[in-house]
């Protein structure tokens, strides 16, 4: 494998990731509160239809990632109004949330479009371009070095270089503002919050309108920027692999980036190498393409140490009597 | 001048804290009734009660936790509404509530500054309040490590950590609910000379319990709750331990235990060399011998942690040792399928769990359900081959029931709505029902109002007057003196000695809880 393939598959990695990054990190915030999230993966479904479905039709790509936002967030704010202010089951309200919008994309996508549950392809500014980095292109025919640069880190689209941004971003948050501590303490113990007089309530809302506004660049970043344009049940997964990745992260964001460029590897491994010659013995296509997700599989059923979720997380508050 | 300024306002200003007819209902149950309540500035004042007597929900209401149907509140004369705990916070008032508030895995510094940061950003709060607790430590004695985790604190220290956020917060009035329930009377005694401090720099407490000897310890005036109302408040040099018990309760009740002298018989059970070692392979007993003879109430004193609950464990089944234990004579398995609950129960072991929450009850079944459990398998309870006889089981305890006074007395309501001292007696009647020639019981009155701790500690000495075994374990100093007929010392997972309570005393007892040789001191 020569130097150029590597980069080539570590390219893909990066584009692949992305999403997952997004949805991870969007995940987190909402977990680190202590509201239980499984309906990142509607979330970002419902972001990528109506991003799609905007971009097409005004041909601006900027107003798509603006409905692609406010549709995950209205889901979010449903998802709130379950767990939160009606302290239902945080569970239950992520399931319905992903099979309103599995259902409701395809269905709006019919009666809007009649493209058989998709979107009309995005062309020009209705999709994200890639941005030359500066000197990229003087660079290129440098060895290694300018090689790197100009594949692997130049050249994506804006979202990539704001996922990639939001890791430190988060962890700064999380771990040196007020705003963070409080939402670290609402996740382990509510009413240390509240006996402390701060709201509870508020900053649930706050983690999750966050996770919506991720979940959201997350679903605008598949149809506008990986592909062009929706198609249903675009998704495949992707939120469960987020939540995957985030235990395996540890509810930590810098463990966040490494988990899901792993999982992103994976999945620009199956892409690239469709049929994988083991001397005689040909692994099948299929098994490179489930092989992500039977990595979820494993994460998920605890094989991977051990893993504490933040303390509250899944209950509602209610103070005690 | 400061004693100038201090009697001056003690006679003449305005209370710290005056709350006038407040009233809270819940549904149908009335726990605050038209209290009235005057705090003079400068003074620990005891409010004292049974559990549900109203307490808590009273202070509560102080701390904007909930609101109340009607009355007012006065903070330092002035008419002050409190609708929530931001209002309290900055009216002063600090709250140590008696399940303490903290976030496990943060530091102590962390959990000081959540809700009082001075910014967005957190580096200037941190550093500041790691300024201000090391002022604190040393003006109260309060002295935390403030980097350390809570998870890694001990149930004393995280109790600092309270009322280090409360003075963090700049709170003149401090309200302490159930203080001293968690913690050795080392760390208790501690607690008090913090609060002694406090008092001298012109705070002012509130303090929450049901143990009349700390009232009578700390306080200069004392309120009495009974089923949510005030009934009484007077200053404490004025009073008696007695005297309270009876506003308490509403009626005379028995401080010492009124026993006859034991009159022992052969021995029942002989602990010879028992060692446990718990999964963490620390040696939690390290080689126990003893001995209880028929008609004696053996007494283990001696602070939690130093293997008393390990002791129990092994002799009830549930934990697994060495050595050799015997019941009147008769070796009893302890490996093996024989070693379990169960066959203990067989040999007549009867065993009262020191939780009785978690190992007594289950808490969301009926009380008929848990009157039977671990007796379950007993003919007597089953209608045929599959199914269990339902209705003698429930008549049987509404038997019991009645016989322990348990209150209300209905079979079918889950162990989870019964008082703590009513949840005792229906795991009290079990065990001592089936009429066994050992009885293990640890700590029989944690959390038990004192009328019910009379009547327990009736049955107990009824037991023993009928000729049985028991082993009594108890953190409390005086239920150990006054039920036992000897008294033996743990610390370390050794026996330190062994006393008769009559020629012994609480400070000889408590140099042996604390490793010292009584001889040799």
């Amino acid at each position: 494998m020569d130097f150029a393939t590597v980069l080539q598959v570590f390219d893909s990695t990066v584009r692949l990731a992305t999403p997952l990054l997004l949805a991870c990190l969007a995940g987190l915030y909402s977990e680190r509160a202590g509201i239980f999230d499984i309906g990142l993966e509607g979330k970002m479904l419902a972001a990528a239809f109506f991003s799609g479905a905007v971009a097409a039709v005004t041909g601006s790509v900027w107003l798509g990632l603006l409905a692609g936002i406010a549709a995950s967030m209205a889901l979010s704010g449903i998802h709130g109004l379950a767990s939160i202010t009606f302290r239902g089951n945080q569970l239950i309200s992520g399931v319905a949330i992903n099979f309103l919008a599995a259902g409701l994309t395809v269905v709006i996508a019919q009666d809007w479009f009649q493209q058989g549950g998709r979107t009309p392809s995005l062309v020009g500014g209705a999709r994200f371009s890639p941005i030359e980095l500066p000197f990229a292109e003087a660079v290129k025919d440098v060895p290694i070095i300018g090689q790197t640069y100009y594949q692997l880190i130049s050249g994506h689209t804006a979202l990539v270089y704001i996922a990639f941004a939001m890791v430190p971003l988060t962890w700064w948050l999380l771990f040196r503002t007020r705003f963070g501590l409080r939402l670290r303490a609402v996740g382990e113990n509510p009413a240390a919050v509240d006996t402390a007089g701060v709201s509870v309530i508020g900053i649930r809302y706050a983690a999750v309108a966050i996770c919506g506004l991720l979940c959201g660049i997350a679903g605008a970043y598949l149809a506008t920027a990986l592909q062009a344009g929706f198609v249903k049940d675009m998704t495949a997964g992707r939120g469960y692999i987020a939540l995957a990745a985030l235990i395996f992260a540890k509810w930590r964001p810098w463990y966040a980036l490494s988990s899901t460029l792993l999982f992103g590897f994976l999945q620009a491994i199956a892409l690239r190498y469709q049929n994988i010659d083991l001397g005689g013995f040909v692994v099948p296509v299929q098994f490179m393409d489930a092989l992500p997700y039977i990595l979820t599989v494993v994460i998920l059923a605890g094989f991977v140490g051990k893993a504490i979720p933040p303390r509250a997380g899944g209950e509602p508050y209610a103070k005690e009597r | 001048m400061n004693t100038v300024t201090q009697t001056g306002r003690q006679e003449t200003a305005a209370p710290a804290i005056e709350l006038r007819g407040i009233s809270k209902a819940f549904g149908p149950v009335q726990a605050n009734k038209d209290i009235s309540i005057r705090v003079m500035p400068g003074t620990i004042h005891g409010i004292i009660g049974e559990n549900g007597a109203g307490k808590s929900t009273l202070m509560s209401i102080l701390y904007g936790f909930y609101k109340a149907d009607a009355g007012e509140i006065f903070i330092n004369g002035n008419l002050t509404p409190i609708p929530d705990s931001q209002t309290a916070i900055r009216a002063g008032i600090g709250m140590v509530f008696q399940h303490f508030k903290l976030v496990q895995n943060f530091t102590v510094l962390e959990n000081v500054i959540l809700g009082a940061e001075d910014g967005a950003l957190l580096r200037p709060s941190l550093s500041k309040a790691r300024g201000t607790l090391k002022r604190l430590a040393e003006e109260y004695e309060l002295n935390v490590d403030p980097d350390a985790l809570i998870e890694d604190l001990s149930v004393g220290h995280q109790q600092r950590v309270e009322i280090l956020k409360a003075l963090y917060r700049e709170a003149d009035i401090l309200i302490l609910d159930e203080p001293t329930g968690v913690l050795t009377p080392a760390e208790a005694d501690h607690l008090f000379r913090i609060l002694e401090n406090l008092k001298r720099e012109g705070k002012t407490i509130i303090l929450i319990t049901h143990k009349l000897r700390e009232i009578m310890h700390i306080t200069d005036t004392v309120s009495v709750m009974r089923r949510g109302e005030m009934t009484a408040t007077v200053k404490t040099a004025e009073t008696s331990p007695e005297k309270l018990a009876e506003l308490m309760v509403g009626r005379k009740v028995l401080l010492r235990v009124d026993k006859k002298p034991a009159a022992p018989g052969a021995n029942v059970l002989e602990v010879e060399n028992l060692r446990v070692v718990d999964e963490d392979g620390v040696e939690r007993l390290k080689g126990i011998s003893l001995n209880v003879r028929a008609g004696e109430i053996l007494g283990i004193a001696g602070v939690a942690g130093n293997g008393q609950s390990q002791l129990l464990e092994v002799l009830g089944g549930v934990a697994h040792g060495t050595g050799s234990i015997r019941i009147k004579g008769q070796e009893i398995d302890l490996t093996g399928k024989h070693s379990d609950a169960q066959s203990r129960r067989a040999r007549g072991i009867a065993h009262v769990p020191e939780d009785r929450q978690r190992e007594g009850l289950i808490m969301d079944f009926t009380a008929w359900e848990n009157s039977v459990f671990g007796y379950h398998h007993d003919p007597a309870y089953q209608k045929n081959k599959f199914l269990m006889d339902n209705a003698a089981i429930q008549n049987e305890t509404e038997g019991k029931m009645e016989r322990f006074d348990v209150r209300p007395p209905d079979p079918n309501l889950p162990a989870k709505s019964f008082s703590g001292g009513n949840q005792q007696k229906i795991v009290l009647a079990r065990e001592i029902e089936r009429n066994p020639d050992l009885l293990l019981i640890g700590q029989p009155t944690r959390g038990v109002d004192i009328g019910a701790i009379e009547f327990i500690h009736q049955q107990i000495i009824e037991l023993r007057d009928a000729g049985k075994a028991i082993l009594l374990v108890s953190v409390e100093l005086e239920e150990i003196l006054s039920m036992s007929d000897r008294i033996a010392v743990m610390f370390d997972g050794k026996i330190m000695g062994e006393r008769l309570p009559q020629e012994t005393d609480e400070k000889e007892l408590g140099l042996l809880m604390a490793g010292v040789n009584g001889e040799v001191a």
